[in-house]
């Protein structure tokens, strides 16, 4: 039985929303995951991951924003499928390029076979356990559109999600990486003045998932993401997030190594000032051996910022010669800001090599005087050293071109602050 | 070029006077060597002229070309001319060596008011000036000092004030940890820099250093004062007698 207060939340964001129509597979989904939800309830304050996040906004039944325009051009003149979302509707021209399906969720409500079938909802369900995670569960109820890729080959062509802002969009994407198949997804901006998005990612044995994503930089937005993926054999999942601004950001990856030899690299940075409070909530789980974990964030803040580091490595029996590693590291520039990290570590496999590491800290103030002393003005040596920041997190992608292209946008937009 | 007054400076954080009245004027085109024993305070002068923080200045004042130092941010003491050399260069993880001079140098122009250099011009400049001090393309495109040696550091902190072209140079201990060929590599670095409108000061323990940069003058500082100032031939003495004769002396 829910707490009053929680069965009050539920009944009040239920209420303002509305079921798309779908039917078979899709509407089971759906139902399946509100059941969850009726269960969970959505977040509040005193949820053990909901410590240092307040959810209200997300909680709500109205948002709280209006959304603002979020154009940025990172990826502009790349050679790329690009794939638009407006207010939360999903369009494309063109064919895919090939060993590419792509198809909107929207299309194939009513379809009664599609391969999304068997990943859609499916991994939200298992990574809601053992932590529940109700706004993903509530995203897949009621998901307005979301894009469907299916990549069955190694693909160079890189597909760009370009968010166009909406006020209050659910999306929810779907990815299937086949067997010893590749593909590059980038997103950029964000997709409303208060968004929630799921996207689910199954890669198979030998396949293997790049991910950026470009948050912001609209500074009102409240913006809910979580990432589920679930990897097999010698399967590689690579995801990085670079969130500039944005006034509350939660970024929940949930990531099962399901195959022996399968390795997952999430990374992220953030650069946040006054009212921003950004939030990265990673769990994941090794249940194979030999698989490799790596977990790389760095936020720097301004102005009485606050950011949040929730970074759980999972070993479970019988994960042997698991390699986990996470940092979490934060630049605080002044007095006001606020960095809460809370790192876990859970094994139950006896031969396994698992670190983790936080830190919080000031400018280098030699380095400063340093670049002052050869006239770089204080604002650009600040900015300078703080690229040097994040330049470990950045590093985490790695594709040359598209690295370049990230720092580049990041340096342009820091000077502009 | 550079001319100081009765300088005082404590540290800011302690009670402690460090300077207690240094008189110094440095000509345009003369090169000036500072020695002293450890502790006399010629770092903390090479600190104070360039705007480091932590110290306080309680009297007397110094000026480039009739302007003010003590007044300006670090960064308009550089686009004034001014250049320390520093003992023990900073290593700056993640900012490429090449970023940091370009953006140092076009720091400095648009300060002064003048045009960027252009990123072909640039690196045309720094390519030349950076293989007379031999130092390689990797070590430009490296973050800067990062994994250098401690006589590549010193090299780099030469391409810099190569680059920057400044005024006023001062050299804070950069024979320390070189070895003879790297010292001999930065000397004539700092040689070929040497010109009828620039002001050098060079802050060091020992005479090997103004064996390869000649100094016009040489002072001896102690206990935060300048207590003996003469010709090349003075240099000589500390290297035969030590200080405490020179310290005797004047005492």
């Amino acid at each position: 039985m829910l707490p009053e207060s929680k069965k009050t939340d539920l009944d009040q964001r239920l209420g303002a929303l509305t079921m798309p129509e779908s039917t078979g597979w899709l509407q089971s989904a759906r139902e399946a995951a509100r059941e969850r939800l009726s269960v969970s309830g959505l977040p509040a304050r005193r949820d053990e991951y909901w410590r240092y996040t307040d959810p209200k906004a997300f909680v709500q039944a109205a948002p709280g924003v209006v959304a603002t325009e979020n154009t940025t051009e990172v990826f502009a003149d790349l050679e790329a499928f690009v794939i638009t979302v407006e207010n939360g509707v999903v369009s494309f021209t063109g064919d895919a390029p090939a060993g590419l399906e792509i198809s909107t969720l929207a299309s194939v409500a009513t379809t009664d076979i599609h391969w999304a079938r068997e990943v859609y909802g499916a991994l939200e369900a298992a990574g809601s356990q053992p932590v529940v995670r109700p706004l993903a569960s509530l995203n897949t109820a009621y998901a307005q559109d979301g894009v469907l890729i299916r990549a069955t080959a190694p693909v160079e062509t890189p597909v760009v999600i370009r968010y166009a802002p909406g006020e209050d969009p659910i999306l929810h994407h779907v990815i299937r990486v086949t067997a010893n198949a590749s593909m590059t997804l980038l997103e950029v901006g964000t997709p409303g003045g208060r968004g929630n998005t799921v996207a689910e990612v199954e890669v198979a044995d030998g396949g293997a998932f790049h991910h950026i994503r470009v948050q912001g930089p609209d500074d009102a937005r409240h913006a809910n993401t979580h990432t589920f993926a679930a990897l097999g054999e010698a399967s590689t999942i690579k995801s990085f997030t670079l969130s500039a601004n944005g006034a509350l950001t939660r970024n929940e990856a949930v990531i099962t190594l399901t195959g022996d030899d399968a390795i997952a690299h999430v990374a992220g940075a953030a650069f946040g000032k006054g009212d921003f409070h950004h939030d990265d909530t990673v769990f994941v789980t090794h249940d194979a051996e030999r698989c490799e974990s790596r977990q790389v964030f760095k936020k720097v803040l301004r102005d009485g910022a606050t950011g949040v580091f929730q970074g759980k490595i999972l070993v479970k029996e019988g994960a042997q010669k698991t390699d986990g590693y996470q940092i979490s590291q934060s630049l605080l520039l002044d007095d006001d800001s606020v960095f809460l990290a809370k790192p876990e570590l859970e094994i139950y496999a006896d031969d396994v090599a698992c670190s983790h590491g936080s830190t919080t800290g000031a400018i280098d103030e030699t380095a400063l005087f340093y670049l002052r002393s050869r006239g770089v003005p204080k604002r650009v040596a600040t900015d300078l050293l703080v690229l040097s920041f994040l330049a470990e997190a950045l590093d985490e992608i790695e594709d040359d071109d598209l690295r370049e292209r990230v720092s580049d946008y990041l340096a342009d937009w820091l000077a502009q602050q | 070029m550079l001319n100081i007054k009765d300088l005082h400076v404590k540290l800011e954080e302690e009670d402690k006077q460090i300077l207690k009245g240094i008189n110094l004027e440095v000509p345009a085109g003369e090169v000036h060597a500072i020695m002293g024993p450890n502790g006399s305070g010629k770092s903390t002068l090479s600190y104070v002229l360039s705007g480091r923080d932590g110290y306080e200045v309680t009297g007397g004042e110094a000026a480039l070309e009739g302007e003010d130092l003590l007044e300006m941010e670090p960064e308009e003491r550089a686009a004034a001319g001014l250049f320390l050399a520093f003992q023990y260069p900073v290593e700056i993880p993640g900012v490429g060596n090449m970023t940091f001079l370009r953006t140092a140098v076009n720091a400095q122009r648009k300060a002064r008011g003048e045009d960027e250099l252009s990123a072909g011009d640039f690196l045309k400049e720094v390519r030349a000036k950076a293989k007379t001090l031999k130092i390689d393309a990797d070590m430009l495109k490296r973050p800067v000092n990062v994994g250098f040696s401690g006589g590549e550091k010193k090299r780099n902190e030469i391409l810099q004030m190569a680059m920057l072209e400044p005024k006023m140079c001062i050299l804070d201990e950069t024979d320390s940890g070189l070895d003879v060929d790297a010292m001999k590599l930065v000397s004539e670095g700092v040689n070929a820099l040497r010109d009828a409108g620039r002001g050098f000061l060079v802050i060091t323990h020992y005479q090997r250093l103004l064996d390869h940069i000649k100094p016009d003058v040489v002072h001896i500082m102690a206990d935060g004062r300048i207590v003996k100032s003469g010709g090349p031939e003075l240099a000589l003495e500390v290297e035969q007698n030590g200080y405490a004769d020179i310290l005797g002396e004047v005492a």
